[in-house]
């Protein structure tokens, strides 16, 4: 049982900055998911709390113990690799063996030939040899006990990995993008044993990904991380539906959000593309603003006016149960991405002129500098009139 | 078929006129009693194979050949795997070191050898001198029966260390770091554990090709025995190749040498077979 702690971590390779001033907690018992693209820190992070890698400032405690320096081996953290990382020469019982073996056993009983001969060494490996089995059962993996890697498919690999992490009943799992190497089917299938595996060991958690449905589906809280900073930890509906950040925004969501510039007016009404938009909250006329919709927030209307956007359907995308259209909407600089029910399709063809509305508690409002403006939220309105006066 | 058999016919001419009839002819001279240069042979069926087993001397090189194959075998494969992990384990110098420790390899063993017959001069050679220096005792090195068998299976074990570090180096570098990281988690994490978890398994077939081509070369052995001992003292360092040489070409006895290669053609060609069938299996693991 172990509640995880970072606090202030640095780390820089040579001169180029990792991971900046990163801070978290992690409850006991908790599925944390650290999302971002590639390149963004978040495996250097997880190789931080394994001891895999050592931070250059901040410190990480686990369970209440602070293990800066610690090695990996005392951390209590197992750990699921991207390439599984399986010893190819050991067969799956061998390679599962492992932990158990390097910590129950002494570096002498270890010896090849003189250590099976030493008092305690037959007992200690029956022992690990049912540990070994019961974990390889719980996972639907006892008949490949016999089998090398090579032999495996890529899920039973994972599989084989995961069980290696398991079997000495760690107090932290981390995973780094575990499924990854896995075709798409699969993943969604390994996609809920994970998560059915949390929920059954109740240990915590920390996944690594950039896959956002993955992070989506499967986590109590995720964290996104870009260039080397933790944008907003928070859960996976929040993450979604009130993100902290534009580029949080941005990131999540499949098609991406429509950002449209905007310019604020007097009384709460923005001007996007010549239209105005009722605007929640009390913003200080003439700043810019970037208006974040998410494309299932529009709805089709008959006519054009105030807080609708019009524009040619430039291409339409059937995704079976959605229609993803794409309107160029004059004054916009990208299309901007609607959402609508598939019933729609047969009323809606390329070059057609649409009028899109948007509820206005469904717009999300970001600053210049990228930071979320939340309606009533008076604290951030204040500041940013402040900010603005000081220009 | 015409077209294949036109791409595979010019390799397979060559095969042909370069290795299978040379060892036809190899086998076939060995059943005879011809003499280099005479005008006449005749069939003598197994006799030669029959006095090469009685002869002692060539029982003493089969001897000498294999002793010195099973000292710089190991010998170079252990140090050369040790130099490998050295200079992979340390941050500067590496080419140099690199370098230095490949030059052997790549220097004419010939010369090489008047340079070590200088070393081991009984007098003024730095060997005994420095032995001398320290109240060590010390030995005339190659022309001491006891000695002069370990001296040049050291030589042997520094020519082919460089040749053995290199492809260890090449197999350190492949090994995937995140098999290292997988063992410092599972609590491999002393330097024997890592060695025995990852290190050793991961440079099977590096080792495996190594050992088979290092133990090829040092059933070659010839150079060192013809510059520095001619095989002696008495046949204290005379080696299979030098055996064959000698009976051929200086006592030419062509019948009976024919006969030594062919011994030596079966040990090379099953110590290949026993790389590609058996060990094969073990080293790679698909």
């Amino acid at each position: 049982m172990a509640a995880i702690t970072i606090e202030k971590i640095e780390k820089s390779f040579g001169a180029t900055p990792v991971l900046r001033d990163v801070s978290l907690d992690i409850a006991d018992g908790e599925f944390v998911t650290l999302l971002g693209p590639s390149g963004c820190g978040k495996s250097t992070l997880l190789r931080i709390l394994a001891g895999l890698e050592v931070q250059t400032g901040g410190s990480i405690a686990i369970g209440e113990r602070v293990v800066d320096g610690v090695r990996p081996k005392r951390r209590d953290v197992a750990m699921v690799f991207q390439s599984y990382a399986l010893y190819p020469h050991m067969t799956v019982q061998e390679n599962m063996a492992v932990p158990l073996r390097m910590r129950r056993l002494s570096s002498i009983q270890r010896l090849p030939l003189i250590g099976r001969f030493l008092p305690g060494t037959k007992a200690v490996g029956a022992e690990i040899e049912k540990d070994v089995m019961r974990t390889a059962k719980a996972l639907g993996i006892g008949h490949l006990l016999g089998r090398k890697p090579g032999q495996l498919s890529g899920g039973q690999r994972q599989r084989v990995a995961v069980g290696r992490a398991m079997v000495r009943q760690p107090a932290v799992f981390l995973m780094d993008e575990p499924l990854s190497n896995l075709d798409a089917k699969l993943r969604v299938q390994m996609r809920a044993e994970i998560k059915e595996l949390h929920d059954r060991l109740g240990v915590t958690f920390v996944y690594v990904t950039h896959d956002q449905s993955e992070a989506m589906t499967m986590s109590d809280r995720v964290a996104v991380m870009l260039d080397g900073e933790l944008l907003q930890v928070a859960s996976p509906r929040e993450i979604y539906a009130d993100p902290d950040d534009r580029r949080v925004a941005e990131f999540i969501g499949s098609p991406k959000i429509n950002m449209l510039e905007a310019r604020v007016r007097d009384n709460g009404l923005a001007e996007i593309a010549g239209t105005s938009f009722a605007i929640p909250g009390d913003i200080t006329p003439g700043i810019s603003l970037a208006l974040g919709i998410r494309p299932e927030a529009f709805h089709l209307v008959e006519a054009g006016g105030d807080n609708i956007l019009t524009g040619a359907v430039r291409m339409i995308e059937h995704m079976g149960s959605d229609l993803y259209v794409h309107l160029a909407v004059p004054g916009t600089e990208h299309p901007v991405i609607a959402r609508l029910l598939a019933e729609r399709a047969p009323q809606i063809a390329s070059g057609q002129t649409l009028h899109l509305g948007v509820k206005p508690e469904r717009l999300l409002l970001f600053a210049a500098d990228g930071h979320r403006l939340r309606p009533h939220d008076h604290a951030s309105a204040t500041v940013l009139r402040m900010k603005e006066r000081v220009q | 078929m015409l077209a294949a058999g036109s791409l595979a016919g010019p390799a397979f001419l060559l095969l042909i006129v370069l290795f299978f009839l040379p060892v036809f002819a190899v086998f076939a001279i060995a059943l005879t009693d011809w003499q280099f240069g005479a005008s006449s042979l005749s069939f003598v069926g197994l006799a030669n194979f029959r006095e090469v087993f009685a002869d002692e001397s060539f029982r003493a090189s089969l001897v000498n050949t294999i002793v010195y194959v099973a000292i710089v075998v190991p010998g170079t494969i252990v140090l050369g795997l040790a130099i490998a992990l050295l200079i992979e384990s340390g941050k500067s110098f590496r080419a140099f070191y690199r370098a230095i420790h490949f030059l052997p390899y790549m220097a004419t063993l010939t010369a090489m050898a008047i340079a070590w017959e200088a070393l081991l001069h009984p007098t003024i050679g730095l060997v005994n001198q420095t032995l001398a220096g320290l109240d060590l005792p010390t030995a005339n090195w190659l022309r001491d029966e006891n000695t002069v068998l370990p001296v040049l299976a050291v030589i042997g074990i520094w020519q082919n260390l460089g040749f053995a570090m290199v492809l260890f180096l090449a197999g350190l570098k492949s090994i995937p770091q995140d098999l290292y990281d997988a063992a410092d988690i599972d609590g491999a994490d002393v330097w024997l554990d890592r060695l025995r978890t990852v290190t050793l398994p991961m440079l099977g077939p590096v080792t495996m090709f190594v050992f088979i081509v290092v133990a090829l070369k040092a059933f070659e052995t010839f150079d060192t025995v013809q510059v520095l001992t001619q095989g002696g003292p008495g046949h204290a360092s005379e080696m299979l190749l030098y055996t064959l040489y000698r009976e051929s070409f200086e006592y030419l006895r062509t019948g009976y040498g024919a006969s030594v290669a062919a011994v030596f053609l079966l040990i090379v060609v099953a110590l290949t077979l026993i790389q590609a069938r058996v060990l094969d299996k073990k080293v790679h693991y698909q």
